[in-house]
């Protein structure tokens, strides 16, 4: 075996150009592959990023009607639906796919809300918020404090404000300590918080996804829960997000707190259930359209693979001709079928795992070179580029299969005879 | 002493689709151990065909044929190899070397297929080499080896496996007058040694050097007689 492999890469090392040109179709169908799976791997790799967030793993879990997200309107509470127990949290923190859970009530105001001094936000979106919120979220204090028991306990008119928020009402100013307006009630602002932030985007197609990620784009004020009814006077349904233990553990933490907390409603309109986002669903879809037209490509250096593989078993039909009076002797002098059979397919497969090989660094630095051009994330995944190569070794033994039969089933009389 | 080669009542005949040529008629040979037989013929008589049917590459249409008190002629093609390998050596006229390979390489390489070990194919090849006076050649190419040099790596190849018969068909056909002496000289210094060589000359001259000398033509053998031996003894003595 040794014997076959050093034999094989004297053989190329003899014929440099004619092995290079015969393992140009392996290297561009290998380098081609690489490439494009680089280019999936980094599109998805950013895409789960930008959806999930890194590390972060939190489902909301929100209070829906048909799939349209519940509207909350000012007039009426919705019958049926209570703000979370004690208890329920007790039930969905039992689920071992649940790290932490925080609930919170919230609604979208209009311009003229919010005023400090006499200037407005045009939308901000506003949140009453359990002592868990902020650290579920991965919320980090910018400046300021966050709300302490105190607050809770004595129903304080005290608001946290995130950085959009902050800027918006007081640009630049120092926010610390002044009294902004809810719905005219004085509130005092305690804190700027910020989320560190993953979106650091640059691909143009999926804005449409960063957007139905992040709220942040409008301002978000932040209440304690407490401090809720007094703006607006009763308790509201709340909705809940859960930090899952992991990520793929997402969709399932999610759906579970859905369905526990679905059981603690009694609303007359069945439509009305408390539903999970599923980001790695959406994600998977998105991968999903984003690989169809990759994989299509990767159809098309297969057929370079294919002719990479014709042409290494044209170029070993032709070493069989050439050597014919080799295989004769080896033949007389005692060497069995197979071991013919064995010497050709070793030397058609060191040849394609070599363009293999070669094909995975040309992957490698397309990929690169695709990267610096368009500025498509790549990732390199090493598991497909050891694939690629085992692969390419089994181009070799398939199309060096024809050859080596040949040159094992030639007859030792007519192969020495022909000079 | 043992007989190494027994061929009895040898027929072959090449069938073509339009007509069949025989080519060996009622061959029948003996070889003992230690013998050095030439079989000599011109071309066209059979010889070859003979020799490949010797070497096991070939089987006769008809007859019997035993190597070393085995019957060859009813074994498949791998152990027809394993035959050739541990029983036969082959010298061929042209050498046969692999041309990107070291002396010490294509000596080596029946041991690979015997499936010996690295260290001991290279201290065979090596002894096999030195045996035929090459010791200084073991890493040269073919290329840089003159015709009788290659002619030597070719035998120490052949015996490198200790087979039981050397055959050399037309062993001095690509060498000049000085390397063939040269070569037949070690044909009889290894006979003295008890190898048993047959070998296949068109050359009177050259099969003057074997103990015992068979004519074939048209396909038939015939056992020389001694009277002949000396007449063509004495003409190829003067030509020396």
């Amino acid at each position: 075996m040794f014997e076959n492999i050093r034999l094989a890469f004297q053989g190329i090392l003899a014929h440099k150009m004619r092995s290079l040109l015969t393992m140009l179709g392996i290297i561009i169908g290998i380098g081609s592959i690489i490439a494009i799976v680089s280019t999936i791997q980094g599109t998805n790799d950013q895409l789960r990023e930008q959806l999930i967030g890194s590390g972060n793993n939190t489902v909301r879990v929100t209070l829906g009607s048909g799939g349209e997200s519940y509207d909350m309107d000012m007039s009426s509470s919705l019958a049926g639906v209570h703000p979370v127990s004690d208890a329920t949290i007790e039930r969905i923190l039992a689920l071992d796919t649940v790290d932490r859970v925080t609930c919170y009530t919230n609604r979208v105001l209009w311009e003229t809300a919010v005023y400090y001094k006499d200037r407005s936000m045009m939308t901000a979106n506003i949140s009453g918020v359990d002592d868990q919120y902020f650290d579920t979220l991965g919320y980090r204090i910018r400046t300021g404090r966050e709300f302490l028991q105190g607050d809770y306990d004595h129903f304080a008119k005290v608001v946290v404000l995130d950085q959009i928020a902050s800027d918006a009402l007081f640009k630049g100013e120092d926010p610390l300590g002044k009294t902004i307006e809810i719905y005219k009630n004085p509130f005092t602002v305690i804190g700027v918080v910020y989320q560190p932030s993953n979106f650091e985007s640059d691909i143009e197609d999926i804005e449409d996804y960063q957007l139905m990620n992040d709220g942040e784009s409008t301002g978000m004020l932040f209440i304690p829960k407490a401090s809720w009814p007094i703006l607006f006077k009763y308790d509201e349904p709340e909705n809940v997000i859960v930090k899952a233990s992991d990520t793929d553990a997402m969709t399932k933490a999610g759906q579970r707190t859905a369905k526990i907390l679905n059981s603690t409603i009694t609303v007359e309109n069945p439509s009305v259930t408390y539903e999970a986002e599923d980001l790695l669903g959406d994600l998977k879809n998105k991968q999903k359209m984003q690989n169809a037209t990759n994989i299509q490509l990767m159809w098309i250096a297969g057929i370079s693979l294919l002719v990479g593989g014709i042409g290494v078993m044209n170029i070993m039909l032709v070493s069989v001709t050439e050597r014919t009076s080799e295989i004769g002797l080896k033949k007389a002098i005692g060497a069995r079928k197979s071991s013919i059979l064995w010497q050709f397919l070793t030397e058609a497969s060191v040849l394609t795992s070599l363009g293999g090989v070669l094909g995975v660094a040309a992957g490698v630095v397309m990929a690169r070179i695709i990267n610096l051009a368009t500025g498509i994330p790549v990732g390199i995944n090493w598991l497909a580029a050891i694939i690629a190569v085992f692969f390419s070794m089994g181009i070799g033994i398939i199309f060096g299969l024809i050859p080596s039969i040949q040159a094992s089933n030639l007859d030792p009389i007519d192969a020495l005879r022909r000079e | 002493m043992s007989l190494v080669l027994k061929l009895d009542h040898i027929y072959k005949d090449y069938i073509t689709p339009k007509l069949v040529v025989p080519v060996l008629h009622d061959v029948c040979l003996h070889v003992e151990e230690g013998e050095y037989v030439a079989i000599m013929g011109p071309s066209g008589s059979g010889k070859s065909t003979l020799m490949n049917i010797i070497g096991c590459l070939d089987r006769p249409t008809k007859g019997t044929y035993e190597l070393n008190g085995v019957n060859v002629l009813n074994k498949d093609d791998k152990t027809m190899a394993d035959i050739r390998l541990n029983n036969l050596g082959f010298v061929f006229q042209n050498f046969e070397l692999l041309s990107r390979q070291t002396a010490l390489a294509n000596v080596e390489l029946p041991l690979v297929y015997a499936g010996v070990r690295k260290r001991e194919r290279i201290q065979r090849a090596k002894q096999a080499l030195t045996r035929v006076g090459l010791e200084d050649r073991i890493n040269f190419t073919p290329a840089q080896l003159s015709g009788g040099q290659k002619q030597r790596v070719a035998i120490a190849r052949a015996m490198v496996n200790h087979p039981r018969l050397l055959l050399a068909d037309e062993p001095t056909g690509a060498l000049d007058s000085r390397s063939s002496t040269a070569l037949m000289e070690l044909f009889e210094e290894l006979n003295r040694e008890g190898v048993t060589i047959v070998m296949i000359t068109h050359s009177p001259e050259i099969a003057s050097y074997a103990k015992r000398v068979c004519n074939i033509f048209d396909g038939i053998l015939t056992e020389r007689t001694d009277s002949d031996r000396t007449r063509i003894e004495a003409a190829g003595g003067s030509n020396r």
